[in-house]
């Protein structure tokens, strides 16, 4: 049910836009067959793994009464899934590449590899901070909104100083940041910490970190573009 | 039914691995370190954490074998210039020299482009995960399939103006800006309890299904439209797929807001009729 537009679509455009027969069948049956029943194992896994536990380490914090652990575990969390993410480490490749071809940094592995992994720090510790203060909003009931105005300020001018070639790529870093694996979790610990605590409504306070996880890595990778490049402009 | 298949997932089983390893260490510390408690049901959770990584790679696989290759190939055969120009070698010429394309004749591109756009993301199991739970708290108000329809459209629409972006090369910040501030508009009038849970639909959507997808059109297109550098053009549809969600999800609150008030009033009316 879940895969089926997708086949339709390209069942589609091969048919009747490019109007050749499919390459290989036999494989694209199989890999359909895979699809579904990974889906269907990852869902299981979900609800009997990912939200409860989730969940139970968002009750144990807030019943410990100690604001600082659960900061320093939503700062953990986002570091520490986002310095293995697989599809920034891709990206920040790119972005290396192409500040060497720039002349931004020294045409050499080494300093592109040293781009390369001061991006990918830059990131992680920008998701990390962001979960931190998530928790501090929804441990304080602040409104998201404002946050988010914050952020969409701080995106706009840091825009106008940073050097057109971070841009496309500092936009793109919010959405790759966070994973299969991170969404539930994260979502699962900022519904049950907001269902904890009293006064606070899981669906005003306890989403909204995933949102922040995405905005804060824009401004830190653009602020890291203008480290680099030195400030640019438009 | 051949080799290929088990390297393959043994090669996505440890990728998920590696992708589950610095949670398993993040939760384990802080488990032991700050909440000094055994984990109850610990038997459980572990099989259901083995389950996550199983399917997740499973999925993998499958996304690999079937749907990427197809896509991929079919992204760069529809922005190929001798597809546009049907087939005719005079008008490849003409296109591959001319320094302005009409727009309109990546036509099936943009089609492409929102279908492909819909369909990955109703697949997205992070957007699953997120909508089931929305559902839970709202004890079904919000319906899950009414939110994953939402944001499919959303990133449709999204990846869409991306595709014309690239083909008309105007500069990307342009747009996002202007999204940002259509945003704030529309988050004034939205219901409140919308509000976090759409702002958070924007980052969910692009993950393991729908960024390959969308990044291979990208660059396939600023490669095949003359005057575009796939490094500096080819970035930005990931940026516009997590932008347009917020407006779907926020003007589907909007709707079933309304829907419900005009119910209530409908059942005030025929009470009132009654007596």
């Amino acid at each position: 049910m879940d895969v089926f537009p997708i086949i339709v679509v390209i069942a589609f455009f091969q048919l009747a836009i490019i109007q050749k027969p499919f390459p290989h069948l036999s494989q694209t049956l199989v890999g359909i067959l895979l699809v579904v029943i990974g889906l269907f194992i990852f869902i299981l896994g979900l609800e009997s793994a990912l939200f409860p536990i989730g969940e139970k380490m968002a009750n144990e914090f807030a019943l410990k009464g100690n604001p600082w652990w659960i900061i320093f575990f939503g700062f953990a969390l986002g570091f520490s899934t986002t310095i293995a993410e697989p599809a920034l480490t891709v990206i920040a490749g790119k972005a290396g590449g192409l500040a060497a071809g720039a002349g931004a940094i020294e045409n050499s592995e080494n300093a592109i590899a040293s781009f390369v992994l001061g991006l990918r720090f830059t990131v992680a510790f920008s998701v990390g901070l962001a979960i931190a203060i998530g928790v501090v909003r929804i441990l304080k009931g602040w409104p998201l909104i404002w946050f988010i105005i914050g952020g969409y300020s701080l995106i706009v001018i840091t825009t106008f100083f940073a050097p057109q070639e971070i841009i496309g790529i500092a936009y793109d870093s919010g959405g790759i940041t966070t994973s299969t694996i991170t969404v539930p979790l994260v979502t699962a610990l900022g519904v049950g910490l907001a269902t904890s605590i009293r006064g606070r409504n899981p669906m005003l306070d306890g989403f909204g970190l995933i949102a922040l996880a995405s905005l804060s890595p824009i401004i830190f990778v653009l602020g890291y573009g203008i480290f680099v490049y030195g400030a640019g402009g438009l | 039914m051949n080799p290929s298949i088990f390297e393959l997932l043994g090669s996505a089983l440890s990728g998920t691995l590696l992708d589950i390893l610095p949670i398993i260490l993040v939760l384990g510390f802080f488990q032991i370190v700050a909440i000094r408690k055994a984990i109850p049901h610990l038997k459980e959770k572990m099989i259901g954490l083995v389950l996550v990584v199983l399917g997740l790679g499973i999925f993998i696989v499958g996304l690999e074998q079937c749907v990427f290759p197809i896509g991929t190939q079919m992204a760069h055969q529809l922005t190929d210039l001798h597809f546009l120009a049907g087939n005719d070698a005079a008008r490849v010429e003409v296109l591959r020299n001319s320094q302005y394309i009409e727009p309109g004749i990546y036509l099936w591109t943009y089609v492409f482009a929102f279908l492909i756009g819909f369909s990955t993301t109703l697949a997205e199991p992070a957007l699953i995960a997120v909508a089931y739970k929305a559902r839970d708290i709202t004890t079904g108000a919000i319906s899950a399939w009414g939110l994953r329809i939402a944001v499919a459209l959303g990133v449709a629409g999204g990846v869409t103006l991306g595709v014309y972006r690239i083909v008309v090369g105007d500069p990307l910040h342009y747009y996002i800006a202007t999204g940002y501030v259509f945003l704030l508009i529309q988050t004034w009038f939205a219901p409140k309890q919308i509000i976090p849970l759409a702002y958070d639909s924007g980052g969910v959507t692009t993950s393991t299904v729908t960024v390959p997808l969308i990044a291979a059109l990208g660059i396939g297109l600023a490669s095949s439209v003359p005057g575009r550098s796939p490094l500096i053009d080819g970035f930005g549809l990931i940026a516009f797929a997590s932008l347009f969600p917020m407006f779907t999800v926020m003007a589907y609150a909007m709707i079933t807001e309304k829907r419900t008030k005009r119910k209530e009033i409908d059942e005030q009316e025929l009470k009132t009729n009654a007596i």
